[in-house]
């Protein structure tokens, strides 16, 4: 139990600051999507690297295989990178609308335009 | 009987399906008529379920009929019934009234697209009362919630964009924060349906993991249903909406996430752990108190009325967790009251003040000014929705509040009642700036001197309101289940 056996939950860790203060931080929105979709993909190594044992395979019953890796992670995965696909690209189709509609992607111009409006 | 054997799951898979048929019938009157059909029946389904489980029977269907903690669960019992209920009673109330709004909110050959995700929205938060799955519940809170940000940017105000724009930020950081805890939960438990998850969890109370599990949960949810300090997304998202959507979210959204919340507590982690270890019932009845008057105090400053009520929401978010926070049968009872009743109160008021706004062209209180002479039912209705938010006996508002103030007694502080009742005087003020300008000033000039909202939408608006003074009077249908899934959830018996 050393530092470097944790090595995927520092990652996780790392990822998921950076993404939530990339959100935080920026004011363009398209950057703030990018955090978006870093926070999010943190989470998918979350879920997925507990699942593989070292020196397990696939959980199917055979001679000489007693290790097995856990699939279940994987199958939720999947579903939460189709839900991140989807957040993504309508958080993009709306910057697109949002674009057309102010004549800019930056959050503190278009704040300023939203009070110069009646 | 089969059909009736599957209905927790028809409850869910009927308004899925019903998405795809708009879409490809996509002309004429045959969207409305598949959604509307599909929360209709999902309404009558929610009564028999809610009947079939009233005297705390469980329901328990196996998709698949794969057994419970392999398979995915789908549970109905006390409180998701009367969750069902709410969310399907809601849209099969404003769907009829949609018709005749959107056509004055959105252009022609969006119709169709609207009709789909107001299904896939009430699918979703159909979802969220009926699994028993914890990552089940993610998927279908992210169904919901982007068939909400796309109806948000319907509204015809560009500012609906950018906050549509804001929701959808603060919607996924709060879902993924959810599933973060429930990520750390499967790795200590290795199970995701909630029973099974409970019952594993009680040999690991402590550990660290689960603890962050429960900040990771709470922190996420009090995103998605807009607790005090995490209410940033919700006034521009209801303000800007077309009025049906904001009324249909202002009833289901904030709330179904309010029951994924209580679920987590005293279903999967128990009580004792939420409310007893950590300082968890003080945080959030300093937040709730923060919630009740500060949202309370910054409604009665707004210019447009839409605002106003939704800050109002805010605030009424505020008397539902502090019920929860007290961990009593009554608190939990209070909360739960308070959130129906407010529901059916929010969803009528927003559905009046969209009628006046088609006839009046705003809803800034200028606009409105003299609305009681050329409007005198719309407005008559929105003063009897507002009598409800203060809590005047007689409206369904004093029966949450009067079960509030129990609760509090019960637990010996006297403050919090005239907390309350100081609150409530907020709310006076802020109702009292619509009975002002509606009754008290001139209309501007130019507009007609008489002319009700259509009776398609005002109808369906006293619906709500109707149920809003019925709930008041008549209370063995919600304080009867709400009373009932505490004392589930809690643990008395009878």
């Amino acid at each position: 139990m050393n530092a470097a056996s944790h090595f995927s939950y520092w990652a996780t860790i790392c990822l998921m600051v950076m993404g939530l203060f990339i959100v935080m931080a920026r004011a363009n929105l398209i950057k703030k999507l990018v955090g978006l979709a870093i926070f999010q993909t943190s989470i998918y190594l979350l879920y997925i690297a507990p699942g593989k044992l070292i020196g397990g395979t696939a959980p199917i019953i055979a001679d000489g295989f007693s290790v097995y890796s856990n699939p279940l992670p994987h199958v939720l995965i999947l579903t939460a990178i189709v839900v991140g696909i989807a957040v993504l690209a309508l958080g993009l189709a709306l910057v697109v609308r949002i674009r057309e509609a102010y004549d800019s992607i930056e959050e503190d111009e278009i704040l300023a335009a939203e009070e110069r409006q009646p | 009987m089969s059909v009736a054997l599957h209905m927790p799951v028809l409850q869910v898979v009927v308004p899925l399906l019903s998405a795809p048929l708009a879409v490809l019938a996509r002309r004429g009157s045959l969207p409305f008529m598949f959604t509307t059909a599909a929360a209709w029946f999902a309404f009558a389904t929610s009564i028999a379920l809610w009947m079939e489980v009233e005297h705390g029977a469980v329901l328990s269907y196996f998709i698949g009929s794969w057994p419970a903690p392999w398979g995915i669960e789908y549970r109905v019992d006390r409180l998701s019934a009367l969750f069902l209920l709410l969310v399907s009673g809601l849209a099969a109330v404003v769907l009829p009234y949609s018709r005749r709004s959107i056509q004055a909110e959105i252009p022609r050959e969006q119709h169709y697209l609207f009709y789909a995700l107001f299904s896939l929205c009430l699918a979703g938060l159909l979802g969220i009362t009926v699994t028993a799955d914890a990552f089940n519940i993610f998927v279908f809170l992210e169904i919901a919630s982007l068939s909400t940000y796309v109806m948000i940017a319907l509204g015809r105000d560009r500012r609906a964009l950018v906050a549509s724009y804001q929701y959808l930020v603060m919607g996924t950081i709060g879902a993924t924060f959810f599933v973060i805890g429930v990520g750390l939960l499967y790795l200590m438990t290795g199970t995701l349906n909630l029973p099974d998850m409970a019952e594993r969890l009680a040999a690991e109370r402590h550990t660290r993991p689960v603890l962050a599990a429960l900040a990771f949960i709470t922190v996420g949810l009090s995103l998605k249903l807009a607790l005090f300090p995490l209410h940033q997304w919700l006034p521009n998202a209801y303000t800007y909406a077309p009025s049906a959507v904001t009324a249909f979210l202002a009833g289901t959204a904030t709330k179904v996430s309010l029951y994924v919340l209580v679920r987590f507590y005293y279903s999967v982690f128990g009580e004792s752990l939420v409310f007893r270890h950590l300082p968890l019932p003080e945080i959030m009845l300093l937040l709730s108190l923060a919630a009740m008057f500060v949202a309370s105090g910054i409604a009665i400053f707004q210019r447009d009325f839409k605002k106003l009520l939704a800050w109002s929401s805010i605030g009424q978010i505020g008397y539902i967790t502090l019920g929860l926070s007290f961990d009593t049968v009554t608190g939990l009872t209070a909360s739960l009251v308070n959130l129906f009743n407010q529901a059916v109160t929010k969803c009528g008021l927003f559905l009046l003040l969209g009628g006046a706004v088609i006839v009046a062209g705003g809803s800034t209180l200028e606009r409105l000014a003299g609305l009681g002479r050329t409007m005198p039912l719309t407005s008559f209705g929105i003063v009897i929705g507002g009598l409800g938010l203060i809590g005047v006996p007689g409206t369904a508002g004093f029966i949450s509040k009067w079960y509030l103030v129990l609760a509090a007694l019960e637990r010996g502080e006297w403050w919090l009642v005239f907390a309350v009742l100081l609150s409530s005087l907020l709310a006076v003020a802020y109702v009292w700036r619509f009975v002002e300008a509606a009754y008290f000033r001139p209309a501007p000039p130019g507009r007609p001197p008489r002319r009700e909202a259509p009776a398609s939408l005002l109808i369906p608006a006293w619906l709500m309101i109707a149920a809003s003074v019925y709930f008041g009077l008549d209370t063995s249908v919600t304080v009867g289940s709400a009373s009932g899934a505490a004392e589930m959830l809690i643990g008395v018996k009878k």
